[in-house]
């Protein structure tokens, strides 16, 4: 099997505050294949941000406390000082955003910041650097790339602000590329578009991509893998495939129960998932889910639940057996339609 | 751009006309002065009253009075242009008075300005990175004590720490650099200066916390992290140039507004401004004299405002006007 790109061993960020110690992250476990696209899935509050945040070295450990590995290319970034962090971040793994529309200055041109970028870490002059940014705005489909090069953020539509980002984010050719939540703050029809061109520049620039999401139906035919977060942790982890049409932990039903699908003739509500994202202070016992968990059992509130895999790809964290599992599943999907 | 230009500046004039019409309006309302019987002198007849009142031309309508006014601010009068009439008191043309006064005026707003600059920003810059940290509290309250420390203390106090008892600094009192030299002249304006400069410094030291503070948190400041900018760039570049731009605005509005004249720190250290001049005139119903200062104290205000807006949109991509 080949090397991982990314492998995150048993990472916690706990965040000290006032009212207590927030477990934003508490104990993940995951790895990223070179090339490959992982989808990480959860609703606010599930770790999901904060979690790459801390890969990328955006959340430090002046503002947290931090526990685990990152082990980046074989290097654990977690190590890595300051200073030298800087030359990966945004070269060798970068980060685009949510919302498009705030994450670009609003006083900078365009092709500055995108030129900006390549010259914090390649030695070029500032007219090779507008040269390669307009290249980028071209790549990401931008039309007329060296007229919008000189334009400022404001007079871009959200769809070519993301697509500004994403060239920013690629100008060095990095080898991982998170993207969190690119869609979210996009029209339906520019969401399609962005995570299409995602896709084709993971093939162009050989990156892998994390695509960090709350919307499972958005990402599932984009991503090779899938990992569902629940409290700072991972309930279920499988190919895109297993989550999308056979999941096993409760939280990804309802999680699935709660998407519009436009191919399945039901003219019922959808179903919401029942009850809110738990406390990160005040963590349940035992299977952080089992207060919202319609199938939870005594088990579910001593224990917490290992990630455990039911075959060599699919993985989940609950404590019902499998049988059982299957056959809830198949009574759910059997309800709704 | 230039349309708009010159649209706001003919805004200006209309602006300054109806500001000395009311003024004018106003000298005539209020309790009555009768400038033509304190210059006649003690009892007068009332022939020679009747004289000094046409000499002034107070015996017209007052309207008329002020269509020769604002005629005279337009095409001169006797002593050049623009006309700004002569002393009730004193008969002398204000022109050259008022300039005098103006040029004291501005030295010590302009002086002042950049002192409070000097101290204002980087005290808000280093408040803002470290965020309840001693310096910030310290600095804070430093900004609590300059915002509410009124001139008229500060001023005496300073002068008997630094001038009565240590005797570091000169006394009050104006030295032009034409007539006593660049030395003298600092020394004399260091007093004025920090005192005037003091509570600009504080507002300005605030201003420049909260908003870098809040430049701090938003989501561009995140991707210039992310795109690995050091952390100086991404404050003295990213943070800074979001957070001063609103600066700029007050600062225009701020030295506009002090062109008219700073009359406290100018009474307590005894400079001939023009806020000075312009409570003199008041008191002995110099009729043109509080024109021209309401005139010249308007003019900057308005037209700092201009200024201002314009140097926006430079500043500010997304501001556009036409």
């Amino acid at each position: 099997m080949a090397e991982p790109l990314l492998e995150v061993r048993d990472l916690k960020v706990h965040f000290p505050t006032d009212d207590g110690l927030v477990k934003a992250v508490d104990g993940l476990t995951f790895q990223v294949m070179p090339g490959e696209t992982l989808g990480v899935v959860g609703e606010s509050g599930s770790g999901k941000s904060v979690s790459f945040l801390t890969v990328m070295g955006l959340i430090t450990r002046k503002q947290a406390i931090i526990e685990g590995e990152v082990i980046f290319q074989g290097q654990d970034l977690l190590q890595v000082p300051a200073d030298e962090m800087r030359h990966i971040r945004g070269a060798r793994i970068s980060m685009i955003f949510q919302d498009p529309m705030t994450s670009l200055h609003p006083f900078y041109k365009v092709g500055t910041q995108i030129g900006e970028a390549i010259r914090v870490h390649q030695k070029t002059s500032k007219k090779e650097a507008q040269d390669q940014a307009v290249e980028m705005l071209r790549r990401v489909g931008i039309s007329k790339p060296d007229e919008r090069a000189n334009q400022y953020p404001h007079e871009f539509s959200g769809g070519m602000r993301q697509r500004a980002m994403i060239a920013m984010a690629l100008s060095l050719n990095p080898d991982l590329l998170i993207a969190d939540e690119p869609t979210t703050a996009l029209d339906v029809t520019v969401q399609a578009q962005i995570l299409d061109l995602i896709d084709r520049l993971r093939e162009e620039f050989n990156a892998a991509v994390v695509i960090i999401t709350h919307d499972l139906g958005v990402v599932a035919e984009h991503c090779d893998h899938l990992q569902v977060m629940y409290a700072g942790k991972i309930v279920e982890y499988g190919t895109a495939d297993d989550i999308y049409y056979s999941p096993h932990h409760p939280y990804a039903w309802g999680l699935l129960g709660s998407i519009t699908r436009v191919d399945e003739a039901h003219k019922e509500r959808l179903h919401p998932i029942k009850g809110l994202p738990p406390s990160l202070i005040f963590v349940p016992s035992g299977c952080a889910f089992h207060p919202r968990c319609p199938y939870v059992f005594d088990k579910c509130k001593v224990d917490v639940p290992e990630l455990l895999p039911s075959d060599g790809h699919h993985a989940a964290a609950c404590h019902l057996p499998l049988a059982d599992k299957e056959r809830i599943y198949a009574e759910e999907v059997a309800a709704r339609t | 751009m230039l349309r708009y230009i010159v649209r706001r500046l003919l805004w200006v004039l209309v602006t300054l006309l109806l500001i000395t019409l009311i003024t004018y309006l106003i000298f005539f309302v209020m309790p009555p002065t009768k400038p033509e019987v304190n210059f006649a002198g003690k009892q007068p007849t009332p022939e020679l009253v009747a004289e000094v009142r046409r000499q002034f031309g107070l015996d017209k309508p007052v309207i008329v009075q002020y269509g020769l006014f604002a005629k005279r601010i337009f095409l001169g009068d006797e002593y050049g242009w623009p006309g700004l009439g002569f002393s009730f008191t004193t008969r002398d043309a204000l022109k050259p008075i008022i300039f005098d006064r103006l040029l004291v005026t501005l030295q010590l707003a302009i002086g002042a300005a950049i002192l409070w600059l000097l101290v204002g920003i980087p005290i808000g810059i280093l408040s803002a990175l470290r965020p309840r940290s001693v310096f910030d509290r310290a600095a804070m309250g430093f900004a609590l004590f300059g915002v509410s420390t009124p001139v008229f203390f500060l001023g005496p106090v300073l002068l008997y720490i630094f001038w009565f008892k240590l005797g570091w600094l000169p006394g009050s009192g104006f030295y032009s650099i034409g007539q006593y030299g660049f030395e003298e002249w600092f020394m004399h304006m260091i007093m004025p200066w920090s005192v005037l400069a003091l509570a600009f410094a504080a507002f300005y030291a605030r201003m420049t916390r909260g908003n870098l503070i809040e430049a701090m948190g938003e989501d561009y400041i995140r991707t210039a992290r992310a795109k690995g900018l050091s952390e100086r760039r991404v404050v003295m570049k990213h943070g800074l140039r979001a957070s001063l731009t609103p600066i700029v605005t007050i600062l225009g509005l701020d030295l506009g507004a002090l062109l008219g004249g700073a009359l406290i720190t100018e009474t307590v250290f005894n400079l001939p401004g023009l806020g000075a001049f312009a409570v003199k005139s008041v008191f002995s119903g110099d009729l043109y004299a509080i024109l021209d200062v309401t005139l010249i104290a308007a003019f900057f205000i308005t037209f700092a405002n201009l200024v201002v807006d314009v140097v926006y949109a430079f500043l500010d991509p997304r501001v556009r006007y036409t």
